[in-house]
């Protein structure tokens, strides 16, 4: 009786021990946030402001304590006005010149140094875009902070949430660096919306950083259709449309009847069905629409990793084990060439 | 034009076709008896390579391909791949069994690494299938204050030390060019790999593999990051299947998806 008595009472003398360390850590953090403060970066294109970046600022204000925008290039006043009218800023901060135009990171990444240490910035953010992708860990390492690529989640301002092994898995972990480099993913923190507030905006320091690469060219594939990483429908076609002619003829029209964005599986674009940067997977954009449409794609983990948070999975395949049915909400087990053109017409004329 | 030395740094991960099972104790993914292959993305890495010498590429010339990589003892049958598919010589800093090394950390004994071999051309994979952090070759390029193209699908030397290379970005492709030295990622689209033939193999044998330790780069493995844990994501439930395009629509509507 005795020695149970005994862990009993260490057990909850444990407890209270627990609580009270738990209570001065959240002093503690509480003291901390004080100081904590966030610089998030935006993205512009030719002056226009990417609205998905505002993602970084939905994450900046989890992070609780302030949160600066940061844009630039040559003409970033529209975008920075745009920016501003997003509620929970503190300020904008811009930079103008053209050597920023085309986020190279070796101009960009001592502009972000520069500023990130003149506002004594705890946390700094950045979308996990192709920019931020290449810009950040840059920083990362001027500022020898290990970065924490394509956060999912936010626990606290020092316990963040991402997925490896291709979403295989989810790590939580704990950052020690005095400044946090965080690039988040897009669809887990909603781009915030610019309404209603005028954020006042300041001049950041130009760092103007000796350049050493040249920007030549570019080939963006024009669309009218929704953007595929932020689209609330997307249609996407794999190795079993057999040709770009066939995955234009039927993808296509179905994407159209829905208002849809149009993705492909590695093996589809490896084929040359459509064009690279539509891949959705691991390596290639990840998603998470309301819909999402797998036709002829048998569902590797590789393109699971891209689009296994979309809220409802729809898949049409003629073979009845392919794993996408494993994740599937609605299956349709059936020739695609018959299947989809007659979805697009009960859909077209519904 | 300066003839090429570059250094070619190779992951071995957990074998891509491999599903990866978090372990009990929910601290990483279970990796004793599964599968593990070179990280897909440094195959391209090594292929890009030796694709340059052997296509002369490059107006100077190959002088050296050294693989290097950082991991367990096993690490070695990864370099040994290299070897077979053409780079000259291996450097391989052991770890212990199970030992990572955050990517900051890689970055750091790439540095050094190419101080020491005179590395004027560093090709690494965009991303390990592993960690997914997409960090290293990033911040070796800030470390040295060298210029960096990220997701290569396309590189082409002219003269005068000029690189350009064709970079997959959102929404399509986009081209930069600098001067060595350089640090450059590959891409999927960047070209196919070979598979190593068994002639190539046996020569592997015979080529040079340095063996060195973290020490002997005056680092050590300091983390910067504590994994509280790791554990399985939520599974979805398949929903079953419909018989017909009218169940497909009825479904979707019930689902609120249309």
């Amino acid at each position: 009786m005795l020695p149970l008595t005994r862990q009993l009472l260490s057990r909850r003398g444990d407890a209270v021990l627990g609580r009270s360390l738990r209570w001065a850590s959240s002093r503690y953090n509480n003291s901390r946030s004080s100081a904590l403060s966030t610089l998030a970066i935006l993205e512009q294109r030719d002056g226009q402001l990417v609205h998905g970046s505002l993602s970084a600022i939905t994450a900046g204000i989890k992070l609780g304590g302030p949160v600066h925008g940061f844009l630039a290039g040559s003409k970033v006043s529209s975008a920075a006005e745009q920016a501003a009218k997003v509620k929970g800023v503190e300020k904008i901060i811009t930079v103008e010149n053209d050597a920023y135009d085309k986020g190279l990171p070796e101009n960009y990444a001592p502009l972000l140094v520069e500023n990130i240490k003149k506002g004594n910035y705890t946390h700094v953010v950045a979308g996990h875009t192709a920019f931020g992708k290449s810009v950040l860990p840059r920083v990362a390492a001027l500022l020898d902070s290990q970065q924490i690529s394509d956060v999912t989640a936010i626990e606290d301002e020092k316990t963040f949430v991402r997925p490896i092994y291709a979403g295989n898995a989810i790590a939580t972990v704990e950052s020690t660096d005095a400044i946090k480099i965080l690039t988040i993913r897009g669809t887990a923190f909603p781009a915030a919306t610019p309404e209603g507030a005028s954020t006042p905006i300041e001049s950041g320091v130009d760092a103007k950083a000796e350049p050493i690469s040249e920007w030549v060219s570019e080939d963006l594939a024009k669309s009218d259709r929704p953007d595929l990483s932020t689209a609330s429908k997307v249609v996407s076609g794999g190795r079993g449309l057999k040709s770009k002619e066939e995955f234009d003829r039927i993808i296509y029209p179905l994407a159209d009847a829905l208002g849809a964005a149009v993705g492909a599986s590695r093996a589809a674009v490896d084929s040359g069905y459509a064009d690279n940067s539509l891949q959705v997977g691991q390596t290639g954009k990840v998603v998470a629409p309301q819909l999402y449409m797998a036709v002829g794609i048998s569902g590797a983990i590789q393109h699971l990793a891209g689009m296994k948070d979309s809220k409802v999975i729809a898949a049409i395949n003629k073979d009845p084990d392919a794993p996408i049915f494993q994740v599937a909400d609605v299956g349709l087990v059936g020739d695609l060439f018959e299947k989809v053109p007659e979805l697009t017409e009960k859909i077209k004329s519904s | 034009m300066s003839a090429l030395r570059i250094l070619v740094p190779v992951k071995r991960v957990i074998d891509y076709a491999v599903k990866p099972r978090v372990n009990k104790a929910q601290t990483g993914v279970e990796t004793a008896g599964v599968k593990h292959s070179m990280n897909p993305f440094d195959d391209l890495s090594v292929e890009e390579s030796v694709r340059i010498r052997e296509k002369k590429r490059a107006p100077g010339g190959v002088e050296d391909i050294v693989a290097f990589s950082a991991g367990p003892p096993k690490a070695q049958e990864i370099l040994r791949t290299a070897l077979a598919m053409g780079a000259d010589r291996g450097v391989h800093v052991e770890l212990k069994e199970g030992e990572e090394l955050e990517p900051l950390t890689v970055a750091k004994l790439l540095k050094k690494s190419v101080e020491e071999q005179k590395s004027n051309l560093v090709i690494l994979g965009k991303q390990s299938i592993d960690d997914d952090a997409g960090q290293t070759g990033q911040m070796l390029a800030g470390l040295l204050g060298w210029p960096q193209a990220t997701q290569a699908s396309k590189i082409e030397f002219g003269a005068d030390d000029a690189v350009t290379v064709t970079k997959e970005v959102d929404g399509g492709v986009e081209t930069v060019r600098a001067k060595l030295p350089m640090v450059i990622t590959t891409d999927l689209r960047l070209n196919t790999p070979r598979y190593a033939t068994l002639p190539n193999i046996m020569k592997a044998k015979k080529k040079k593999l340095d063996k060195k330790t973290l020490e002997d780069f005056g680092l050590t493995n300091e983390k910067r990051l504590k994994v509280l844990k790791v554990t399985e994501p939520p599974q979805r439930q398949g929903g079953g299947k419909v018989e017909d395009v009218d169940g497909l629509i009825g479904k979707l509507k019930e689902l609120g998806a249309l």
